[in-house]
């Protein structure tokens, strides 16, 4: 059976916003670019073809915005946004996002209770890493924190990312703070060490791309950079490489709007988007590592895929989990606002 | 009856200012729509947070140090942008002018062809000159003058460099403008009545260009105090001029009134600027010298 609907009455649907739509449907919310299409491929489109709905898609490179001024109209458009776990928990904090019921999303059941919040359930990892030019470190390259700092051992240019997440805790580590002590970080000693190697910074990058080039150009020797951006200038065969070990694993997560048009399908969608079977996807696309360490056994990665996924388990195992929940915490967001006073001076 | 429904002349008047206003209507409508709405939205949004007045975003100019620094970081490299271009852009324009007509259609070619490239692109062909491992580095290094590669980029001078290459047309037009204006017979009378060459250029060239650097001066100050994509790309993360700011605040605080307080103050002093510059020459002749 056909139905014709007239503008006008979809628009009058729409705004009075029935919850009655034939075919189920939702829309979702990602970053974007190449990494929103890589996503379509290998998790959207799976998932609507399992579940039998329609996925609308929206990007917003940043969403906190948009969510904020959907929230302050009491209707918002979106139902489930892929965002930083920051976003997530401070959305929730401020009644934005929904707190999830777990009962219904029983894929994310086995995963480890550090990548799930009351708001977000890990959706897929990066990771900072240290990365370094090979053939100004032939003999001997640097491997942890501590060597970054050490510019007598390793002399060279170095690049921080212009944003206090992972670097105050890479500072941290540098400084000798176990790793499952990292948190609350302790900002004073985090900033004090910062200062330490801030004269031997050449560059404090502000986007991906721009960490890609000062590594692919030579322009520095050693770095902090996204996983993802350094394979990619592997790739293309620069004499570079970079270790996961005290990498700091970052996620994204899926976290559902308060008020959300489509509720119960959102929850369907997120429980299907971590299916390890529609998980284990990602690697075939990007460099990122899927949220849901059980894709991993499903077979489907082959293991030279595996080794160089953020989130396998042996490289997690290396890596520091960097706790969103700190940094949505106010202690966090003050670390945030000193940081471009720290930067400048 | 009144005189003036009877009077044709009138009606005439009348009925052209109307044709007027509704040839103006489009381009008013864009101007209201586009500027006008949006900057009073600014201004509303620079005094409220959380539903109230407040004046707490004006006072962070008072008690946060970032915000002093950077708004003096900008001045200085709008300053040190401006000084270079009137020391690079007065030999072109002077030459340009005296030249014959073919060779300053040539030179004013050269100095606009590149105002036709994107910024973003210039800005990445001076990291590619200038870094490390860049073209004049290499040089340098090749013929011994350097033992180690100057820092050149990523840092105030990179920016300083590629904003003057991007604002030299706005230095050199209006002082050409000016210049060419200049009649011959002056410095000529200048001459034959004994004058050196040098004299007769301070004492009678100068002077009268002077209104086209002032002109050039304050367009390129002006444009320098809102630069985002040189400094972001070439500054290294330490530069930071005052757009920077602005959009950092949106970008990791989310503090719109923020960032809507800088973009006002910001606003305020280009108006300072060009008021104080109007006190020198007026106001029609900065946007269009001659």
């Amino acid at each position: 059976m056909r139905f014709s609907v007239s503008i006008p009455v979809m628009t009058a649907a729409l705004a009075l916003s029935v919850a009655t739509a034939s075919a189920e449907q939702i829309t979702f919310v990602s970053q974007g670019g190449a990494y929103q299409e890589a996503q379509t491929k290998a998790i959207l489109n799976p998932a609507a073809k399992l579940l039998g709905i329609t996925i609308n898609q929206d990007s917003a490179p940043d969403a906190w915005p948009v969510l904020k001024t959907q929230a302050a109209t009491g209707k918002p458009i979106w139902d489930v946004i892929d965002a930083p776990t920051t976003i997530c928990v401070r959305g929730g904090d401020q009644g934005m996002v929904e707190k999830l019921d777990f009962s219904k999303l029983p894929n994310a059941a086995s995963m480890p209770a550090q990548y799930k919040t009351p708001y977000s359930v890990a959706y897929e990892f990066y990771s900072s890493v240290l990365a370094y030019n090979k053939k100004k470190f032939a003999s001997k390259a640097p491997q942890t924190w501590a060597d970054f700092w050490d510019v007598k051992a390793f002399p060279g240019t170095r690049a921080l990312r212009n944003h206090p997440q992972a670097t105050m805790e890479a500072a941290l580590l540098a400084d000798g703070v176990p790793a499952d002590k990292l948190y609350p970080l302790d900002v004073d000693r985090a900033f004090k060490k910062l200062e330490q190697i801030k004269p031997n910074i050449t560059v404090w990058w502000t986007s991906g791309a721009q960490s890609a080039q000062l590594l692919a150009d030579g322009e520095i020797d050693m770095e902090m950079a996204w996983n993802g951006r350094v394979a990619a200038v592997m790739k293309e065969g620069a004499p570079v490489s970079f270790t996961f070990n005290q990498g700091l694993l970052q996620e994204t997560s899926l976290c559902i709007v308060k008020g959300a048009p489509n509720l119960e399908t959102a929850y369907k969608f997120v429980n299907a988007a971590m299916t390890p079977d529609i998980q284990a996807n990602f690697p075939a696309y990007i460099d990122y590592g899927p949220g849901n360490p059980a894709a991993y056994a499903t077979g489907k990665i082959s293991p030279e895929r595996t080794a160089q996924m953020p989130s396998a388990p042996e490289n997690a195992a290396k890596q520091v989990l960097v706790s969103q929940a700190w940094w949505a915490s106010p202690a966090g967001e003050d670390a945030i606002k000193r940081w471009a006073g720290f930067v400048q001076k | 009856m009144s005189a003036s429904s009877t009077d044709p002349s009138l009606a005439h008047k009348r009925g052209e200012q109307r044709l007027v206003l509704l040839l103006l209507a489009p381009s008013l409508a864009v101007v209201g729509c586009l500027l006008i709405v949006p900057l009073c939205w600014l201004v509303w949004q620079s005094v409220r947070q959380d539903g109230a007045f407040t004046l707490a975003h004006y006072a962070r100019f008072f008690s946060d140090a970032v915000y002093w620094t950077t708004f003096l970081q900008t001045f200085r490299i709008a300053f040190i942008v401006t000084a270079a271009t009137v020391l690079l852009g007065y030999p072109i324009a002077y030459v340009a002018a005296g030249a014959s007509r073919r060779w300053s259609i040539f030179i004013l070619a050269m100095v606009i062809l590149p105002f036709w490239t994107s910024v973003l692109v210039r800005a990445y062909a001076w990291l590619i000159l200038l870094q490390r491992r860049g073209l004049v580095n290499s040089v340098l290094t090749d013929f011994g003058l350097i033992q180690n590669p100057l820092a050149l980029v990523n840092n105030e001078l990179g920016t300083v460099i590629a904003t003057v290459h991007i604002l030299l047309p706005f230095m050199v037009l209006p002082l050409y403008a000016t210049m060419q204006k200049i009649p011959a017979e002056l410095t000529m009378a200048g001459a034959s009545l004994g004058g050196t060459p040098f004299y007769v250029f301070t004492r009678v060239f100068l002077p009268l260009s002077l209104p086209g650097v002032v002109a050039g001066m304050v367009l390129v100050f002006v444009l320098t105090l809102g630069f985002y994509i040189t400094p972001e790309l070439l500054g290294g993360g330490r530069t930071y001029m005052v757009s920077m700011l602005v959009s950092r605040n949106i970008e990791v605080y989310n503090e719109w009134g923020a960032a809507s307080s800088i973009s006002i103050v910001l606003l305020a002093c280009v108006f300072l600027v060009f008021r104080l510059a109007s006190l020198i020459i007026p106001f029609e002749r900065i946007m269009g010298a001659r």
